[in-house]
């Protein structure tokens, strides 16, 4: 059924964007002196694939995807996506935040609906809104407003308010960081299968490094701030994963050694 | 919900689900108020006057309609739907009322205890609907159409002007310091001027009163804007959001919690405003028909206005309460009126 909803909700050919980050620094200014938080970061990512970005609390994951949204710009360095210089916000690139933020007075079909009313084309494109909140499992919520919802239902909405919008690229701050487990498993799931379905290009920011190797097929270990890149592991597992793997618990070692974490293993 | 008026959560409850007449529908404490009213009707007919007063008989009839009101109610149920509820709830603040009034006419038309012309009886303030309701509906028109004009012209001004500041940081760089030093003077401190300038008295009020409107408003839609959380912008920008879309779409609605205080505090200034000005310059009004009572030392007359006077303000605000909550809708626990 949600594959079903999918092919209805893409009506073009979605391909996920290549992305390519060559000596990105960054650093803010925290009452006047400098505070880097990127330090140096290269990386590049195949269009289509599902790469998660894990590190220490504050290590500055989050301003990375700021920087790929287009919504803060590098200090030093480059970031494109499909070869060309971030410049403003597009909807093309969507980014999903920890909190879902849904506007309050918004019903939940509204919210949804927000890119497309922001970019004018909401008129004729109706059906993909209302395809889209099929599609994350909330058809007969469209009239409820943010605060009737769950905690999973609002961050169900904030995901079918980025993919309506068919993104090429889709940034996942911790979408699930504040979610209860059982919740937070069940959603890992069907993030796993919006991903395969859209064919977009997906990073995902997370602590959880279980989560990071479950959902992803490359993991980013990133060092304290400033942020820098100590380790990039492929998780070479076919879809659908198992958590028990005992291929996943050794990455899982790898991983956390690689975060100084070696001693709790 | 949060009920300032309990009669429609009550209502929501339906404590009164009776259908179909019998003994047990009657509303006992329905018929003990119809007695106090019956009781008032007859202790202002039997009791003579200590001066004679017009209009006793017709008070009389009053009390005796509300009681047959009362009657009706107490002895059909829910028939009426809304309204027997209603009617039902307030049961104890009608013997209440029966009793009050019972005591003012005791103390005013039928001792004296309360001395003439100062203090007026019951039957004197009906005399005064009754024999000036022409020039009273006059002067509640006036003082309607004076405040609605300023009031509107100040709110719409107020949200300009909060929205200006609140977005653009150049607006705020000059209009912030004239706000502080301009706004906290009360706008009744420009009558004298106002009324010199413009060519009008009544111009002059609605200035006034759309200055004292403003300022409120514009204060609380500032602060209404500069406290939107700022990843609401962020993602309507990753969405393709424009400037505009960010004003109207984004920072409009989430401040508008802030927005509806500010026309409350400014409803409350423009009564003041408008009654001070129709005292001292417009020739027109409720402020000026106590003014001019006041001038031919007609007591009844000053509290018939003031009773009428409060009834308007009440109900403005009522509608601006019905507005807020069809616009706030979304908002959960909203405080009614």
């Amino acid at each position: 059924m949600v594959a079903l909803a999918l092919k209805q909700a893409a009506e073009t050919t979605v391909t996920g964007q290549q992305i390519d980050l060559e000596n990105v620094s960054h650093q803010f200014e925290l009452k006047g002196a400098p505070l880097p938080v990127l330090d140096n970061v290269s990386f590049s990512v195949e269009p289509g694939s599902f790469v998660s970005l894990i590190g220490p609390s504050g290590c500055g994951k989050s301003t990375l995807l700021r920087l790929l949204a287009g919504l803060d710009h590098p200090t030093d360095g480059t970031v494109k996506v499909d070869g060309e210089s971030v410049g403003d916000p597009d909807p093309s690139r969507i980014l999903v935040f920890q909190d879902p933020t849904l506007f309050p007075w918004r019903t939940v079909w509204d919210n949804v609906a927000l890119g497309l009313e922001a970019q004018g084309i909401l008129r004729s494109a109706r059906h993909r809104v209302d395809n889209a909140v099929q599609l994350v499992g909330l058809s007969g919520f469209e009239k409820a407003y943010p605060h009737q919802l769950s905690g999973g239902m609002a961050q169900r909405v904030a995901l079918a308010r980025a993919l309506v919008n068919e993104p090429r690229l889709l940034l996942l701050d911790e979408p699930l960081g504040k979610l209860d487990s059982l919740t937070r498993l069940t959603m890992q799931g069907e993030i796993v299968k919006l991903w395969q379905e859209a064919g977009l290009t997906a990073l995902l920011v997370t602590h959880d490094v279980e989560e990071a190797l479950f959902l992803t097929q490359r993991v980013l270990v990133f060092g304290p701030r400033p942020a820098r890149i100590v380790a990039d592991i492929a998780v070479d597992l076919p879809y659908p994963r198992h958590r028990g793997d005992p291929k996943l618990a050794e990455l899982r070692r790898e991983a956390l050694g690689h975060l100084g974490l070696a001693a709790t293993w | 919900m949060a009920s300032i008026d309990p009669a429609l959560s009550e209502r929501a409850h339906g404590s009164f689900r009776t259908t179909g007449w019998s003994w047990t529908a009657v509303w006992p404490l329905g018929l003990v108020a119809a007695a106090g009213w019956i009781g008032v009707a007859a202790l202002i007919e039997l009791w003579p006057e200590i001066i004679p007063q017009p209009y006793g008989r017709e008070l009389a009839g009053i009390a005796l309609a509300i009681a047959a009101v009362l009657v009706v109610v107490a002895a059909t149920g829910r028939l009426f739907g809304a309204v027997s509820d209603t009617v039902r709830y307030y049961g104890p603040w009608f013997i209440a009322a029966a009793a009050l009034l019972a005591v003012w006419e005791v103390v005013t038309a039928k001792t004296g205890w309360l001395p003439v012309p100062f203090f007026s009886s019951p039957q004197s303030i009906l005399e005064v609907f009754l024999d000036d309701w022409s020039r009273l509906g006059i002067s509640i028109w006036y003082s309607v159409l004076l405040l609605v004009k300023g009031y509107l012209i100040g709110a719409l001004a107020g949200v300009l002007t909060g929205v200006t500041i609140g977005w653009s940081q150049a607006a705020s760089y000059w209009v912030h310091p004239v706000l502080r030093l301009i706004g906290p003077l009360p706008a009744t401190a420009w009558l004298p001027l106002a009324f010199f300038i413009f060519p009008t008295s009544g111009s002059a009020s609605v200035f006034l009163i759309a200055l004292a409107t403003a300022f409120p408003v514009t204060i609380l839609t500032w602060s209404g804007i500069a406290s939107v959380n700022r990843d609401y912008y962020d993602i309507a920008r990753t969405l393709g959001a424009k400037p505009s879309f960010l004003i109207l779409k984004v920072a409009v609605p989430a401040a508008l919690p802030h927005v509806f205080v500010g026309l409350f505090m400014g409803l409350g200034t423009s009564f003041a405003v408008l009654v001070v000005a129709e005292m001292l310059g417009v020739k027109a009004g409720l402020g000026w028909y106590l003014q001019w009572a006041q001038g031919w030392a007609a007591y009844n007359n000053m509290y018939a206005a003031l009773l009428v006077m409060a009834l308007m303000c009440s109900s403005l605000i009522t509608i601006l309460f019905r507005l807020r909550d069809w616009t706030l809708s979304w908002q959960k626990g909203l405080v009614r009126w």
